[in-house]
């Protein structure tokens, strides 16, 4: 026996890249090298290539079994108390038909954003239930499918308030009774947009200025308190000030909402609706508006609209505003939403129904109410008067010793002042807990009751005046699928109809849909990692903290930075958080000035978005005819600029999927012109191991961890945008307001540029999936990935090359790990459009790649590492059956209108119809390729008509009877 | 794609329709025609100004959302409220139906610098070549 052949059985690299030696060798010579590192050569400039790579730790991989027992360790440093600190996030009994079938599943999970209408239905109509939710518990009528978190959509808020009053009101006032983090973020965001926060506690709120566009309130308070807004509003409005109020979905089912007291916006976090903390995110979080301001509204937003037969379909609505589309004009730069998570809170919504919801509100309320009545009993503390919903806010002599003596029961709460605590109850607490709970505030005497005793004597603290009277969740999703059975089988429902990565390859170009693997998946939804509170004390978490600090480790490695910041929650939100770095770096420097950003014409949109909103003039830059950043270009803007030059964005390799050869030059241009280089590192997948952002030159880049680093992408979020920067700016990474936080490793000094997120390090709870990715594959299988992603996108464009023209390629004629084919030639040969060629590769069993980005009339294919050479050979056959199928258009054989991809996708309730009136046979519609006869991917409604449905905004559930409405008038 | 006698036309593919003291604006159905059908169409309000070369507006098709800059410098005395419940009148009537703004312009001789109908033909058909 030889040691090799007793060597542990289960390592991981060989199961996540999918090629094999000798396929790999196959696959080189057919693109024309003896062997996959000769096309590496060829491919990847050699002034920016790396000889090696090596980490500290993990550098040979553990196995999956070695990685669950790691996980396991780090799990058992983690300590779960009980926690009542609440600010905005709280324990919730995640429903396990949910836990194991939505955010367990990877039919949920795997997806990606419902830009494909035609296979997206069932999250669509779960993203469709939560806007119903948001509208019907805030009382406003327009809500988006999520964001970040509720300190950011506090800051989208503020941002449209701004926008509301066309920026002429620079004054944008924040009560004291708001959470920290949310003010923090708000005053963060504010900088950029040259706005001034003002905090203020509510009574001395003064408009007198006349230059405030809009306040922001917190309802329930951040301690508590339920007041009466109706007058606040009324004075706000009088003073053309826009009234924003943070909020409580739970509190919304027993108290008025707010849009019944004039709100213009409502945020909040839908966290508590069955989605556990995770040590802050990911979680999703809520922004619901009025008409009137509909269109400003930032995010994603469902809408209904029609199919090809006039039945009713839903699409994500009014996509043109986003970034990469209206660049700098956006209204926001956010892009990810929180998906996965508005589905399970969504879900939760549907579960419970308005009577369950109302019930858990309503014990909530209770047991707080009990504790109030025991405490005052106890007289040992003076509980606030004020009304309540679930906090209750404590004076007593010394805050911290009752903290104390709570942690040794395992309970956190929240200490505000010296004297001051509050205790924040939820869907978790018991009598039990109560009971403890007094027994700690007593301090070693007797309590002569229980928490059931008093339970009896306690009164509703919600006076009528704030009881909630209009009903909510009416609709009959809302209140037919209350057992298991039920639920189970309408999440199985809406699940059927979505493509997603347990059915084919999703090469969507730039968006790395790569393996997901269920060893990484797994610690996600352990107790020790989902049941901890982002403001837990530090040593309670001593789990997670090591996982911070070997993850900023490996992702310096990985980068050649030196510092990491983990907080920043999706890509657009990393290069906003980087540009702000580089901002605060300038201005450390007394470099007011510098506020001038070059970005080329070939970036992504959210790049001028990101840069517009750190208060920076963009500078365009051009490519030339072989799509390369037009170096002379840069040089000039650089040197014309050279006073106020803040920085450069950079996308590599490039968006046009090639290494460009100048990169090194780019960076030194921008560098003696005294700005900054921030890389977008939205391509790393082709970088790892080969080269690296801080060796090529940049000084800050952005990791899209949903990307390169395997976070699903959950059908449309969560995401994860860390940055990583070089020791210069490593000061200025983004701290947080309660728990104090910086880069990892930590840099000698430190000054913070304030929060960019909610919670301290993100969206902690799925760092779990790209640490054990990392520590899975080892430096080797990392180099080895990224070398056959490029592999896989070479041996795909030269199948693709006789059918297609491959539009970009680098000098030695070779794509990066992915690339472009044209199709513009088809709109004048066949009448053919990339839209067109996206639905039938549907009837093939496909997603489409990405469209007409960053070219008009193009697809951009991204085949990455994981995907096998028998899949790659399946979609290059579909697209080149779908070429014949456009040769015979063009030959006449197919009418230019009528044809099978103009008539594309072909659901079954089309092909099975009675009549059947299209020129080609429903055999040929349904079953273009041999693969299909044994399993086939149905799309569940024809073309989705885009226009009639942005006509037409619709954006929460119609009652059945205007269902039919809609279709008849369609 | 239409082009209409009697207009003067932008190179940003917005056109004028100089009546007395008043000139029209509107898109021209060249421009129209590349953005597809529109869904919405954000309007300046009334008695504010514009000035040239800078926008007063926005239309979004689901392909596209534009700016739309004004030819000529002036103030907005009337909008096309019609566009708001029917922004298809942009796709459906661009030079009739679907004018945007009318403004009593504040220096006539812009016009001058404006294309005729020959020239911006030629414009647009240079412009699809360039594509």
């Amino acid at each position: 026996i030889s040691v090799d052949a007793v060597k542990p059985s289960d390592t991981f690299p060989r199961r996540h890249n999918s090629a094999t030696p000798d396929e790999q060798t196959h696959m080189a010579k057919f693109c024309g090298f003896d062997h996959i590192d000769s096309l590496i050569d060829a491919t990847v400039p050699k002034s920016i290539r790396l000889d090696s790579m090596k980490f500290s730790k993990f550098d040979a991989g553990l196995t999956e079994s070695q990685m669950i027992q790691h996980m396991v360790d780090l799990a058992s440093k983690n300590k779960v108390f009980k926690s009542f600190i609440g600010m905005g996030y709280y324990n919730t009994h995640v429903p396990t038909v949910i836990l194991r079938n939505i955010m367990e599943n990877p039919a949920w999970y795997t997806q990606y954003t419902p830009y494909q209408a035609e296979i997206s239905q069932g999250r669509l109509e779960s993203l469709l239930n939560f806007q119903t939710v948001i509208t019907d518990l805030t009382g406003l009528p327009m809500s988006n499918a999520s964001l970040l978190d509720e300190g950011t959509a506090a800051a989208e808020a503020m941002a449209m308030c701004n926008n509301i009053l066309k920026g002429k009101k620079k004054t944008f006032v924040i009560a004291s009774n708001c959470h920290p983090q949310t003010i923090d973020v708000c005053k963060t965001r504010a900088d950029g947009f040259d706005l001034k926060v003002v905090t203020s506690d509510l009574k001395d709120i003064d408009y007198s200025s006349g230059d405030v566009c809009g306040v922001l309130v917190q309802y329930p308070g951040t301690e508590g308190e339920v007041l009466d807004y109706a007058e606040f509003v009324k004075n706000a409005h009088a003073n053309g000030v826009k009234v924003v109020m943070a909020t409580d979905l739970l509190a919304l089912t027993v108290l008025k909402p707010p849009g019944e007291f004039g709100a213009d916006i409502v945020v909040g976090s839908a966290q508590r609706f069955g989605v556990p903390m995770g040590y802050g995110g990911p979680h999703a979080a809520f922004l619901a508006t009025s008409q009137e301001y509909k269109r400003m509204m930032p995010g994603r937003i469902i809408g209904i609209s029609v199919d090809s037969s006039g039945k009713q379909a839903l699409r994500m609505a009014m996509q043109t505003r986003e970034q990469h589309i209206r660049r700098d004009k956006a209204t926001s730069n956010i892009c990810t939403a929180q998906a996965l998570l508005a589905n399970m809170a969504a879900m939760y919504a549907v579960y419970h129904g308005p009577a369950g919801l109302k019930s858990i509100a309503q014990r909530v309320h209770g047991l707080a109410g009990i504790f109030s009545l025991g405490l005052n009993k106890l007289g040992v503390a003076e509980v606030q008067e004020l009304p309540f919903f679930d906090t209750v806010k404590i004076k007593c002599s010394d805050a911290h010793a009752i903290a104390d003596a709570a942690s040794k029961s395992e309970i956190n709460l929240r200490v505000v002042d010296s004297t001051t605590i509050t205790a924040s109850f939820d869907e978790t607490t018991t009598l039990d807990d109560v009971d403890k709970l007094f027994k700690v505030f007593a301090s070693g005497k007797p309590v002569p009751f229980t928490a059931e005793s008093l339970a009896p004597e306690v009164q509703n603290s919600i006076p009528s005046s704030l009881t909630r009277e209009s009903p909510y969740l009416t609709h009959p999703i809302f209140n037919m699928y209350h057992t298991e059975h039920e639920l189970l089988r309408y999440i199985h429902k809406l699940q059927s109809k979505d493509l997603s990565l347990c059915h084919s390859m999703i090469p969507l170009g730039s968006c790395t849909m790569k393996l997901n693997a269920t060893t990484e998946m797994m610690p996600v939804t352990w107790p020790s990692f989902t049941d901890i509170h982002p403001f837990a004390p530090v040593e309670q978490a001593q789990g997670y903290q090591e996982m911070f600090e070997n993850l900023g480790d490996l992702l310096c490695t990985i980068t050649g930075f030196d510092s990491f910041s983990l907080q920043p929650n999706a890509g657009a939100a990393g290069e906003y958080a980087g540009l702000m770095v580089i901002r605060a770096y300038h201005m450390s420097r007394g470099d007011h000035h510098r506020n001038v950003c070059i970005i080329p014409v070939s970036a992504h949109g959210t790049n001028p978005a990101s840069a517009a909103m750190c208060g920076m003039k963009i500078i365009t830059v051009g490519t030339d005819a072989k799509g390369n950043i037009n170096i002379e270009e840069v040089r000039k803007a650089a040197e014309a600029n050279k006073d106020n030059l803040a920085a450069l964005m950079v996308t590599y390799p490039s968006t046009h999927g090639v290494y460009e050869e100048g990169i090194d030059e780019i960076c030194n241009i921008i560098h003696e012109n005294g700005g900054q280089v921030y890389m977008d590192g939205a391509n790393m997948n082709a970088q790892v191991g080969l080269t690296s952002p801080g060796f090529i030159g940049a000084d800050v880049c952005h990791l899209n961890l949903h990307k390169t680093f395997c976070i699903p992408h959950g059908g449309g979020g969560p995401g994860m945008g860390p940055i990583g920067v070089k020791n210069h700016l490593a000061p200025f990474l983004p701290s947080h307001p309660v728990i104090p936080t910086g880069g990892i490793p930590q840099p000698e000094k430190t000054a913070p540029l304030g929060a960019i997120s909610a919670a301290p390090w993100g969206s902690a709870l799925i760092l779990p999936i790209s640490y054990t990715y990392i520590a899975m594959m080892g430096s080797g299988g990392l180099t080895d990935a990224s070398k056959i992603a490029i592999l896989n996108a070479n041996y795909m464009a030269k199948r693709l090359e006789k059918h297609y023209p491959v539009l970009f390629r680098g000098v030695n004629g070779t794509v990066a790990h992915e690339f472009i084919i044209d199709l513009r030639g088809f709109k004048n040969t066949a009448g053919i459009e990339p839209e067109d060629v996206a639905k039938r590769l549907m009837d093939y069993g496909f997603h489409g790649p990405t469209m007409s980005w960053p070219v008009p009339g193009t697809l951009m294919i991204e085949p990455t590492e994981s995907e096998s050479k028998a899949e790659l050979d399946r979609f290059c056959d579909a697209l080149i059956s779908i070429r014949e199928e456009i040769a015979q258009i063009e030959k006449g054989n197919a009418d230019v209108q009528n044809n099978v991809l103009k008539g594309a996708p072909h659901p079954p309730s089309l092909l099975m119809a009675d009549t059947w009136k299209k020129p080609y046979s429903r055999e040929y519609a349904a079953f273009p390729a041999p693969w299909l006869r044994s399993s086939k991917f149905w799309p569940t409604t024809g073309r989705v008509d885009n226009v009639y449905g942005d006509r037409k905004l619709v954006c929460t559930l119609l009652p059945e009877e205007e269902q039919v409405a809609a279709a008849v008038s369609a | 794609s239409t082009v209409l006698e009697g207009l003067k036309y932008a190179n940003s593919h917005e056109w004028v329709k100089h009546e007395g003291s008043v000139a029209t604006i509107g898109i021209t159905a060249h421009a129209q025609d590349h953005l597809g059908e529109v869904v919405f169409v954000e309007l300046p309000e009334d008695n504010t100004s514009v000035s040239k070369e800078k926008s007063f507006g926005a239309v979004e098709s689901v392909k596209a959302t534009s700016e739309i800059l004004s030819p000529i410098s002036g103030e907005i005395i009337e909008v096309n409220k019609k566009l708001t419940e029917s922004p298809g009148l942009i796709n459906s009537s661009p030079y009739e139906d679907g004018w945007m703004i009318k403004v009593k312009p504040s220096s006539p001789a812009e016009l001058e610098s404006l294309m005729g109908p020959k020239e911006y033909t030629k414009f647009c058909e240079e412009e699809d070549a360039a594509h």
